[in-house]
């Protein structure tokens, strides 16, 4: 409708250079008015909200009551919470460095177009067609000591003499939920990097070679520097997802053995609706949020300055 | 207005975490009503059953949706948040103090004194439903512990089929022997429990303390006791069951689904159980049932199961209670519960007509006396909670470094004072 008025042409020349202006401003306003009553109602809305909540006393029925700063200080006094902390960073850690790696290894593989790299690539990205949460129940079924397949196949070729409790030790139920994450996110994020391949000129790859520059020379000094805007946005988006974890976790470990892997989210989670604790649950949500938008920043200005 | 934006938040995120089911149906004037209902999977056949039966035989309707056990808790809190609760809610009747403080469930005092057997309702439910004097919930469901054996096993380990234990360290003798004479193949195992689920710990350890007249908590549920004995003394005794390889391995990290799935495979050959699957149980396994037992004898059982109320937001209370009321009758929990080898809510029906066909029933039924429902308003945060202290305190105890058992236990008390 309005693409439909504004792209009348509109006998410019006739109209007083003010009016015009005042034209394209509303016009501006009303192109963006959708995605901004999207965003207002789907972001600012439960973000003020959220706020709210996390300065009172929120019980599930009944008045709030204001308590300010009580929830903020209850933050810094959960020993959970503090771990959570220290195991999510590990975590991030491990995860941005590994899929990283692990992406821009297949994104090379199937960068060129030969014959049956289709194949290859649509098997790369399958399992990021999954649904995050079936696929950690997948591996929850096929890791269980009880009822799944994987540790008698392991015996049965040899591979191992004794049950491994994949989920059973801190250690196995993080490298567990490390194998579930690149599972599933490693063909996502090569998508992502084959794009940024993609776009890079043949010409400047020929011109490379043309001065005898070799593989490792081409990768270090062409590929890498000109996929960088690339590789931070897939950077971005997997600090934040793992920052952010919680459905591999509250399913496939159920935050064990014994507390190590509970993710931040979890504490989260736990305070709203285990302990009905809706204003401390909205003030680790602040907190987390604050920090997270404090590390994309920096993110954003090393990536760039670096650029 | 704010509490309306929120509540509309809240109501998002509810739908974003139910695939079916909530929400109070819509008023229909005089004609017959729709309700709904929620409950958990654990105790999803008796309320099946009972809706079941109910619907055939009445106008108004009930319309229910049986939700993970696990999420049960979560899935009740967003609803509430969003005033999206059903009309009626069934609860694990330990979370019941919560939600009644919470102000979830409607007051219905003066509709359970109507009831002409109000005084024969499960004692300990009825605690449990009531606070300040006001009453919120009636029984649902009834399930208590008790130790199952396997005749079989135990006659081809040589032991008395029709003689089970009478104190816990019986209980691990006889274990110990299914162990030893059967276990060679490592699919056979005396025992079993749930070793990562706090739950299944209170629900199966905590009879054996009450039977030997110990305690777990003050009677305000506000001070754990579970650093000494006798709770300690059973745990040391199931700590020898696993490091003996007497319970099976899966034992430590069972997390609680599955902890009731081997016993009907035939696989162990006595173990703590829910009195609910009795009904259940392959028709070909030949089942002894005794009460849980303390160290050195006594008899005790953990009075779980659910209660059910009528929930604050609900738009037919009226028609709430109608079904809550019926689901009391001599006819439902005769013809429906007893029928089905499930216990009956009233204590004046425990000798009935199908009870009386089962020793083991009657067994059951004879325990809802003597058995316990521990109060405490901060249960499920505490015992409950796979992050919650109490597990940490049981794992210790039973796999890790008992030394670490008192200062733990300072945990649990912090917990329950929250």
């Amino acid at each position: 409708m309005t693409a439909t008025l504004t792209g009348r042409p509109a006998a410019p020349a006739a109209a007083p250079p003010a009016r015009r202006r005042r034209r394209r401003a509303v016009t501006g306003w009303l192109y963006a008015a959708p995605v901004a009553a999207v965003v207002g109602v789907l972001f600012v809305a439960p973000l003020v909200l959220v706020v709210w909540m996390s300065l009172n006393r929120w019980p599930l029925l009944g008045p709030a009551a204001l308590n300010a700063p009580r929830n903020y200080l209850k933050v810094a006094d959960d020993p959970l919470f503090l771990d959570a902390v220290a195991f999510t960073l590990k975590y991030t850690a491990i995860i941005t460095v590994l899929l990283s790696a692990l992406a821009l290894g297949l994104a090379l593989l199937v960068q060129d177009r030969r014959p049956g790299v289709g194949f290859f690539r649509t098997a790369f990205f399958l399992p990021g067609a999954v649904g995050f949460a079936a696929a950690a129940l997948l591996f929850y079924g096929m890791l269980n000591n009880d009822f799944g397949p994987i540790d008698p196949m392991l015996r049965a070729l040899g591979v191992t003499g004794e049950p491994v409790r994949w989920l059973g030790t801190p250690d196995m139920a993080l490298f567990s939920t490390i194998a579930l994450v690149l599972w599933r996110f490693a063909g996502f994020n090569m998508l992502i990097l084959l794009t940024g391949l993609q776009a890079i000129p043949v010409e400047v790859y020929e011109a490379a070679r043309s001065d005898g520059a070799n593989r490792w020379q081409i990768l270090t000094r062409i590929t890498l520097p000109l996929l960088r805007p690339t590789l931070a946005l897939m950077l971005i988006l997997s600090v934040t997802g793992s920052l952010l974890a919680f459905d591999q976790f509250f399913i496939l470990t159920n935050g064990g053995p014994d507390n190590s892997t509970v993710s931040m989210v979890m504490v989260v989670y736990r305070d709203a609706f285990f302990r009905f604790d809706l204003g401390g649950a909205a003030a680790l949500s602040v907190v987390l949020l604050v920090a997270l938008v404090a590390l994309n920043t920096l993110q954003m200005r090393v990536l760039r300055r670096s650029r | 207005m704010r509490r309306t934006l929120v509540r509309a938040a809240l109501a998002g995120a509810l739908a974003l975490t139910t695939a079916c089911g909530g929400g109070t149906a819509a008023p229909s004037g005089d004609g017959p009503v729709t309700i709904t209902m929620w409950t958990r999977a654990a105790t999803q056949a008796q309320s099946e059953r009972l809706v079941k039966a109910y619907n055939s035989g009445h106008r108004n309707q009930v319309r229910l949706t049986v939700i993970p056990t696990d999420n049960y808790q979560p899935r009740i809190a967003a609803a509430a948040g969003a005033r999206q609760l059903p009309d009626v809610f069934a609860s694990d009747v330990i979370f019941v103090p919560n939600y009644t403080a919470q102000g979830l469930y409607l007051d219905i005092t003066d509709r359970i004194g109507a009831l002409p057997f109000q005084a024969a309702l499960a004692p300990s439910h009825m605690k449990l439903g009531t606070m300040d004097g006001r009453r919120y919930t009636v029984p649902h469901t009834l399930d208590l512990s008790v130790w199952f054996w396997n005749k079989d096993l135990y006659a081809k380990a040589g032991l008395d089929p029709e003689r089970g234990p009478t104190t816990l360290k019986e209980f691990a003798e006889q274990a110990a022997t299914v162990q030893r004479r059967l276990g060679k193949g490592g699919k056979v195992h005396g025992t079993f429990f749930g070793g990562n689920c706090g739950g299944c710990y209170v629900f199966t350890f905590w009879p054996s303390v009450w039977a030997a007249g110990g305690e777990v908590m003050n009677a305000e549920g506000t001070e754990s006791l579970n650093d000494r004995p006798p709770m300690t003394d059973v745990f040391a005794v199931y700590r020898d069951l696993y490091a003996t390889g007497v319970a099976g391995p899966a034992a430590k990290d069972e997390q609680g689904p599955t902890w009731t799935g081997f016993f009907p495979k035939g696989e162990i050959g006595v173990m703590p159980m829910p009195s609910t699957t009795l009904g259940s149980m392959p028709a070909d396994l030949k089942i002894g049932v005794a009460p849980i037992a303390g160290p050195d004898g006594g008899a005790s059982t953990f009075v779980g199961g659910d209660s059910i109320g009528i929930s604050a937001t609900s738009a037919h209370p009226d028609a709430a209670w109608e079904f809550l009321s019926w689901t009391l009758s001599d006819q439902a929990q005769v013809e429906i519960m007893a029928k089905n080898k499930d216990v009956v809510a009233r204590t004046d029906l425990a000798a009935n007509r199908y009870s009386a066909k089962d020793p083991r029933v009657v067994l059951i039924n004879s325990l809802v006396g003597k058995g316990r429902t521990p109060y405490a308003p901060r249960f499920g945060q505490t015992f409950n909670d796979p992050q919650g202290p109490w597990l940490r305190v049981a794992r210790e105890a039973v796999f890790g470094d008992p030394g670490q058992v008192t200062r733990l236990n300072a945990e649990i008390t912090k917990s329950l004072r929250q």
